[in-house]
């Protein structure tokens, strides 16, 4: 397979006679995440095209939605990216709510709130690791996960699952959250600060990731908006695009934080963007806990739920950009039509234009600043 | 008695050793670097073969002899067979010259030091030769790889050492270690009144004896998340194994140089208790203590980038070690002018 | 690039690397995190949400379940199976079969959620292991509940003086069986272990922390006994009897 050449032209090799040869990084590779396959034409180790193909797990979560009741559908949002499953469940029940126009009781919103930025950071730890072990350092997968398991044991203490939580539900949540878990995750967020620390002395400021991150893969802001990319990859183009801000939801308009952008858009950007976003979680959690109010942590929500005929949408900024689900209710208690708009979609999608002409420890490199999470591509 | 004290007999029975000793090594060394691996990480490392691990080498051991060694079709079957044993041999050649201690060498030549670094560059031949014919992309991609970095970083290498054979004047291991006696302060790496620049000579070469060796941050022939496992994709059973183990005597002959060129060989840091056998347990102490550096390194840091790595060689160390050479030549001579 | 910015490149880079080495050193030196898993073993928290069981009433000795069926119809994979029937003299009908089918079970709990008589609960169950698919395909929950009304029924009447007849109970070489002593146990399942209930067995054991050694379970009280013996353990003793073996210990082999 040869591919068209007036399209290559960053790569060097590309003057003279070529012969290429296809690469298939997948289903089955160390640094797929899973079962992404990417069909690379290569000249020698420098791509001139690389086209992902996805797919091999595809589990029609829409279609899912679509002939179950919403309270059914609700276990299936937590395994479309099973690493932020709680911002997955917030859209979904942030939807049914809105068209539904159930109250959310605030001490809800607030338990909804940490819960969700404590996911943020352990989405984010598992993507610190992973993008490390692409780069080919083992040891800092380990420290993160050290870390995370405070979060999965304060997850699973306060709704019974690590992973999966389900944890919301229509007009409130699966149960409150007792004083255990309110004082564990305090002392998680002191116990983390200097964590983080450690984080930016061993791999931020080494010499190696900078070199293996700056200036790699860039996106400028005008291909993420072609592509719809989001999350940090367009704040790590200098966009200052968040979902909590920009859409706000639940109680974030009364929490104070950043958004971290940094304007250089490539992969050391979209790296710092992700670890300061780690901060900014630890900040807001931190705010949530003074400020949580007492109170019921469900709402009135009515026996059988059924959606008014309508159209409703609900965005939510999840760990790798903006999930949104529209709800198309023909008045029954199901679905018409579920549309689940998934970050790491949009985010692959740039990979083909974004990577050409990068030779292959690059391109893996920049797939890996992606954060990609193959269940969320295919849904 | 004087059978043994034949000379043939002799070598033929240092050769056995260093067989075992290579042996011993490689299998106890991967078993070290997992368990040290596991203490940077905060976990047992392998624990439950023997006590503490003990016997996880026999476990891989046996395994990978009982696998069966697959040629995959379409390949070069002689010289896919061939690489192996190619990447095996030269460390061995290597190790005999290596002294031990005083007397505790197979054969001690007189070019020693050219007949190491000979013998060490045939290493990356075998490499490119079991990547090619592997008929394997990544196989391929990193026999590539291999040649131009071990061709990148044999230049410093060289260049260094030839720092050294101007300070010492000899190519022979032992006398180059008699030659660093007494004190630790002059042990070469300290010798800052010959070249001020000499600990710098020592990071050079230890960073060069870290990228011919491919060892991690320089792992570029593995590169297992980009080249799955990049020459050795296809191997399995003890061909496998056979890469692996030259992979750590490979490390074990680098570290032994270093230890001989920087720190005194079986030298004692104090002058004395560096005979009989005193001298191959400092000279043990010494190597081992590199080797564990290497390890720590390896679980440290990412791998590096294949350009980076690259410019690291042809911009930053051979400039430094060229500079150097200079510098110790100058140094050298300069006195001689104004006598 | 001049010269100097080059040199000092070079020399933050390189300090950046001792750095990197420093930290690693340093957590080399602290206490290790992970858990040895077949020799130790976690404890569940109290909201753990493993499959569903039957909750045993303290006070009748039977299950609340009326059989209503709610549970399934909220199920999102249609993985419960209830029947029911209504004996005499009662006001409402009685579970006679309660299935689950944990191969299909998300723990999405919305069974539990929507039981109108707290019938069901989560069980603290996380080691579940088995050879047999239809250990899972079809889980009994009601013959786990009986098994626990066997104990319930010894120990109620004179709650504190029952001694521990779980203790000698054979059916802990239970394939999920996490020890390594099962050379304490096993004599026992050369005889017929079918029938016995065996609340201490396998998945039981992962309930009770630290107590890695099935042989020796806690005395039972009536309301918290260990935990429930389960059909997993049952069909594994009684697997395991039948082919006259003892079969190893397998802690290796996680399903969840």
């Amino acid at each position: 397979m040869i591919a068209s050449k007036d399209n290559f032209s960053a790569a060097p090799a590309s003057q003279g006679p070529q012969e290429t040869f296809t690469l298939n990084l997948g289903p089955q590779h160390p640094a797929a995440h899973g079962v992404l396959r990417v069909l690379m034409t290569m000249d020698g180790e420098w791509i001139q095209r690389a086209e992902p193909v996805i797919g091999y797990i595809h589990r029609m979560h829409e279609k899912m939605g679509e002939n179950r009741t919403l309270a059914k559908f609700l276990p299936n949002t937590s395994r479309i990216d099973y690493l932020s499953a709680m911002h997955y469940t917030h859209a979904v029940v942030g939807a049914v709510e809105r068209a539904a126009k159930i109250e959310v009781p605030l001490r809800a919103e607030y338990i909804r709130v940490i819960t969700s930025e404590l996911n943020r950071i352990s989405s984010h730890m598992v993507w610190w690791g992973a993008l490390l072990l692409d780069l080919g350092g083992f040891t800092p997968i380990l420290y993160a996960f050290d870390d995370r398991e405070k979060i999965l044991d304060l997850l699973e203490g306060l709704c019974g699952a690590r992973l999966t939580y389900c944890y919301y539900r229509f007009g409130g949540l699966y149960n409150d959250a007792d004083d255990a878990f309110l004082k564990g995750t305090r002392d998680f967020v002191q116990h983390m600060k200097p964590r983080l620390q450690m984080y930016r002395d061993l791999v931020t400021d080494n010499i190696i990731l900078r070199k293996r991150l700056t200036d790699i893969g860039p996106i400028p802001a005008e291909m993420c908006r072609r592509y719809g990319a989001t999350g940090p990859v367009i704040r790590g183009a200098g966009v200052a695009y968040d979902v909590r801000r920009a859409e706000p939801y639940s109680v974030y308009p009364k929490l104070d934080f950043k958004i971290p952008t940094y304007p250089e858009a490539d992969s050391m950007a979209r790296y710092l963007v992700r670890m300061d976003e780690m901060e900014q979680s630890l900040y807001i959690i931190e705010q949530a806990l003074d400020q949580i109010p007492a109170g019921p942590f469900i709402g009135k929500v009515p026996r059988v739920l059924k959606l008014p005929p309508g159209d409703t949408c609900y965005a939510v900024e999840a760990a790798r950009g903006r999930f949104l689900v529209r709800l198309v209710s023909d008045g029954k208690d199901t679905a018409y039509r579920v549309k689940l708009r998934t970050p790491s979609f949009s985010n692959l999608s740039l990979y083909e234009e974004a990577s050409k002409g990068m030779i292959l420890p690059d391109a893996l490199a920049m797939m890996g600043s992606l954060d990609l999470v193959i269940p969320d591509i295919d849904r | 008695m004087s059978f043994l004290a034949l000379e043939p007999i002799r070598v033929l029975l240092y050769l056995v050793g260093i067989c075992a000793f290579v042996g011993g090594n490689a299998a106890y060394l991967v078993l070290a670097e997992r368990k040290g691996a596991g203490r940077i990480q905060r976990r047992p490392g392998p624990n439950e073969a023997g006590w503490a691990g003990i016997l996880q080498p026999l476990a891989d051991g046996i395994k990978l002899l009982a696998k069966q060694v697959m040629v995959p079709p379409g390949t070069d079957a002689l010289l896919f067979r061939a690489a192996p044993l190619m990447v095996m041999a030269p460390p061995l050649m290597c190790l005999a010259t290596i002294p031990f201690g005083d007397t505790v060498v197979a054969r001690n030549l007189n070019i020693g030091l050219l007949f190491v670094f000979s013998f060490g560059s045939i290493n990356v031949m075998a490499l490119m030769l079991g990547g090619w014919a592997s008929r394997n992309k990544y196989s391929i991609i990193s026999a590539a790889r291999v040649v131009s970095q071990n061709v990148a970083y044999e230049i410093p290498m060289l260049l260094v050492v030839i720092t050294l054979l101007m300070i010492t004047g000899t190519m022979d291991l032992n006398e180059i270690i008699k030659q660093q006696a007494g004190w630790f302060w002059n042990w070469n790496v300290l010798k800052i009144w010959v070249n001020p620049l000499m600990p710098v000579t020592f990071v050079i070469f230890f960073t060069c004896m870290l990228a011919e060796t491919n060892r991690a941050p320089f792992d570029m022939a593995e590169a297992e998340s980009e080249l799955v496992a990049g020459a050795f994709t296809e191997y399995g059973g003890m061909g496998f194994g056979v890469f692996f183990m030259a992979e750590y005597a490979n490390i074990v002959v680098g570290c032994c140089l270093a230890t001989i060129l920087f720190f005194g060989g079986w030298q004692s840091p104090f002058g004395a208790l560096s005979d009989g056998l005193w001298g191959p347990i400092w000279f043990l102490g010494k190597t081992y203590a590199l080797i564990f550096t290497v390890i720590w390194i390896r679980w440290t840091f990412p791998r590096t980038q294949f350009y980076s790595l690259l410019n690291l060689s042809w911009k930053i160390l051979i400039p430094l070690s060229l500079f150097t050479l200079l510098l110790t030549g100058a140094m050298m001579k300069l006195p001689l002018l104004f006598k | 690039m001049s010269l100097k910015s080059a040199v000092r490149e070079t020399l933050t880079g390189f300090k950046s690397l001792l750095t990197g080495m420093r930290i690693t050193a340093r957590e080399a030196t602290k206490p290790i995190i992970t858990v040895q898993y077949p020799h130790e073993t976690l404890k569940m928290p109290d909201r753990f949400r493993g499959h569903v069981q039957l909750i045993l009433d303290p006070e009748t000795g039977k299950s609340r379940c009326t059989a209503c069926g709610l549970c399934v119809r909220a199920c999102p994979s249609d993985c419960l199976e209830v029947d029911g029937i209504k004996r005499e003299g009662e006001k409402k009908k009685s579970v006679t079969e309660y299935k689950l089918d944990f191969t299909k079970c998300s723990l999405c709990g919305s069974c539990v959620e929507a039981c109108p008589s707290d019938a069901i609960e989560y069980s603290k169950a996380y080691n579940v292991v088995s050879r047999d698919r239809d250990d899972f395909a079809k889980m009994d929950l009601v013959k786990d509940l009986d098994a626990k009304a066997k104990v319930w029924a010894e120990t109620h009447p004179t709650p504190p003086a029952a001694p521990a007849p779980v203790a000698a109970t054979p059916g802990s070489p239970t394939p999920a069986t996490s020890a390594p002593a099962p050379a304490v146990a096993t004599p026992g399942s050369s005889t017929p272990a079918k029938a016995a209930p065996a609340p201490v067995a396998g998945r039981a054991e992962a309930g009770t922390p630290g107590s890695s050694n099935p042989a020796t379970p806690p005395a039972p009280a009536a309301a918290n006994s260990p935990t429930p013996s389960s059909s997993i353990a049952n069909a594994a003793a009684s697997t395991g009897a039948a082919a006259g073996a003892t079969p190893s210990p397998q802690p290796e082999s996680k399903t969840t």
